[in-house]
């Protein structure tokens, strides 16, 4: 059974269309928040830092900017996940405010749960995802 | 060059009616219009095209209403005429016209000359011009003395490959944003013939007259008023005599050079101030200008203002 990656905002609704995307991101602009773009596979929900793609976008007034970013990011990257992240600089300091997936592989595999046994009847477990098993960049139905 | 947008004449019977009057005083051109024309000195060409194009705009959204096109018309502008001459100042009036018709989303215009498009060494071209693209995304793109990002001397120039993501974006993300490329007419007829995929990318060319030495002079009053200053009578003659001769001079940048030229009148004005006043100066000494400051200038010696005057940057475009 498929499993469904649920990181971030919104990650229990349907997927994002274009166009609510580019709603939210005109919401974070218009609040002054700086938006970038990340992607992994390796979507394990302790691997917090995901590698950006290009820049973080400062002193971009209008969605469509983050948009065409999103759809080069799409071109190369379409079989990972892809995210959003909204960050805000207003306290004096970068903090996350909005970060959601716009973007998942055709497949989820989803995590094994390892159990390792330990003295007495301790238990150990630990997540693994099942596409982490490959290489990075074959992960997820790359050829 | 406009495009056949009004030219089409009734098509076939409309499917209901659009109030034009009632479309210019709601969408807010009107104000802007106005703002214009009252603002802005001279340049009567300008507002003249300025007032067409925005009445081709307001029809072809009319027309849009009533579904009579559907391709976003091309907006993309070329802007010539001599420095100082009102230009980005009327490419941020024509973002603000553009936003209010609805033809782009934010109105915001982004300034930029080649040094903000073009990279230094290979591959780092195209990540600046789009940097720069994804920032005026939604507004207006002012590329300020466009003719520099085309080097015919130089057939490895990076600046090919900024015109050529420049030149993808106008055509294929009309409806994102418009791009007005701007510069001294005859090397942007240089520049238009050495890059034809511009010049039929470009629907409006808007040429800037120089301003008349009697327009100039009423743009110095307003500069002046705005910074509550004033000249006196004898300032105003003085003022008058050094924009004839100023014009004749090299490096004659119309309202940019009368700019300079009054931030140095306030120069010497405080400098006489100061050598000179005993006693306390009342508001008026402190606001107006003799006809001394003016005359000391340079120009009346017959060299050129602002020559080695450290710390003042030339006027270049």
């Amino acid at each position: 059974m498929p499993m469904r990656l649920t990181q971030g905002t919104f990650s229990f609704l349907p997927d994002l269309t274009d166009e609510q995307i580019t709603a939210q991101v005109q919401y974070c602009l218009d609040r002054g928040w700086a938006v970038n773009i990340e992607f992994t596979d390796d979507p394990h929900p302790r691997n917090t830092y995901w590698e950006m793609w290009g820049h973080p976008m400062f002193d971009v007034a209008d969605a469509g900017g983050v948009m065409m970013e999103l759809a080069e990011c799409r071109k190369v990257y379409g079989d990972r996940y892809i995210r959003l992240s909204a960050f805000d600089s207003s306290p004096g300091w970068e903090s996350l405010r909005l970060s959601f997936i716009v973007n998942r592989p055709a497949e989820e595999p989803g995590f094994r749960l390892e159990r390792q046994e330990l003295a007495g009847r301790m238990m150990r477990y630990t997540t693994h995802p099942y596409a982490a098993g490959k290489p990075a960049g074959e992960r997820y139905g790359n050829d | 060059m406009t495009d056949g947008g009004t030219s089409g004449g009734e098509g076939p019977s409309p499917p209901g009616s659009v109030d034009l009057r009632a479309a210019f005083e709601s969408s807010g051109v009107r104000d802007i219009l106005e703002e214009l024309d009252r603002e802005l000195v001279g340049l009567v060409p300008v507002k003249r095209r300025i007032r067409e194009i925005s009445a081709l705009l307001l029809v072809e959204r009319a027309r849009r209403e009533l579904g009579l096109s559907h391709e976003p018309p091309t907006l993309h502008m070329s802007f010539t005429g001599n420095p100082g001459t009102g230009k980005t100042t009327v490419a941020q009036r024509m973002a603000d016209l553009l936003h209010r018709l609805g033809y782009i989303r934010r109105g915001h215009l982004v300034s930029v000359t080649r040094d903000d498009l073009v990279g230094q060494y290979i591959g780092h071209t195209a990540p600046k011009t789009k940097e720069v693209l994804k920032k005026a995304m939604g507004g207006v793109l002012f590329i300020d003395e466009a003719y520099y990002l085309y080097r015919a001397e130089n057939e490895r120039d990076y600046g090919q490959e900024a015109i050529e993501i420049l030149l993808q974006v106008m055509e294929n993300r009309r409806d994102d944003l418009v791009v007005i490329l701007a510069g001294y007419a005859d090397r942007m007829e240089t520049f238009f013939t050495a890059n034809p995929g511009f010049r039929s990318r470009i629907a409006h060319h808007v040429d800037f007259p120089d301003y008349s030495d009697g327009e100039l002079l009423e743009i110095a009053s307003t500069m002046l008023a705005q910074q509550s200053y004033r000249l006196s009578a004898e300032a105003e003659e003085a003022l008058r005599r050094y924009i004839g001769l100023r014009r004749e001079q090299p490096h004659f940048a119309n309202a940019r050079s009368i700019r300079n030229a009054l931030d140095r009148a306030r120069l010497r004005q405080a400098n006489r101030l100061f050598e000179s006043s005993e006693g306390p100066v009342d508001a008026d000494a402190l606001s107006t200008l003799e006809a001394v400051d003016i005359l000391a200038s340079r120009v009346f010696q017959g060299r050129m203002p602002g020559e080695g005057m450290p710390g003042k940057v030339r006027s270049r475009s």
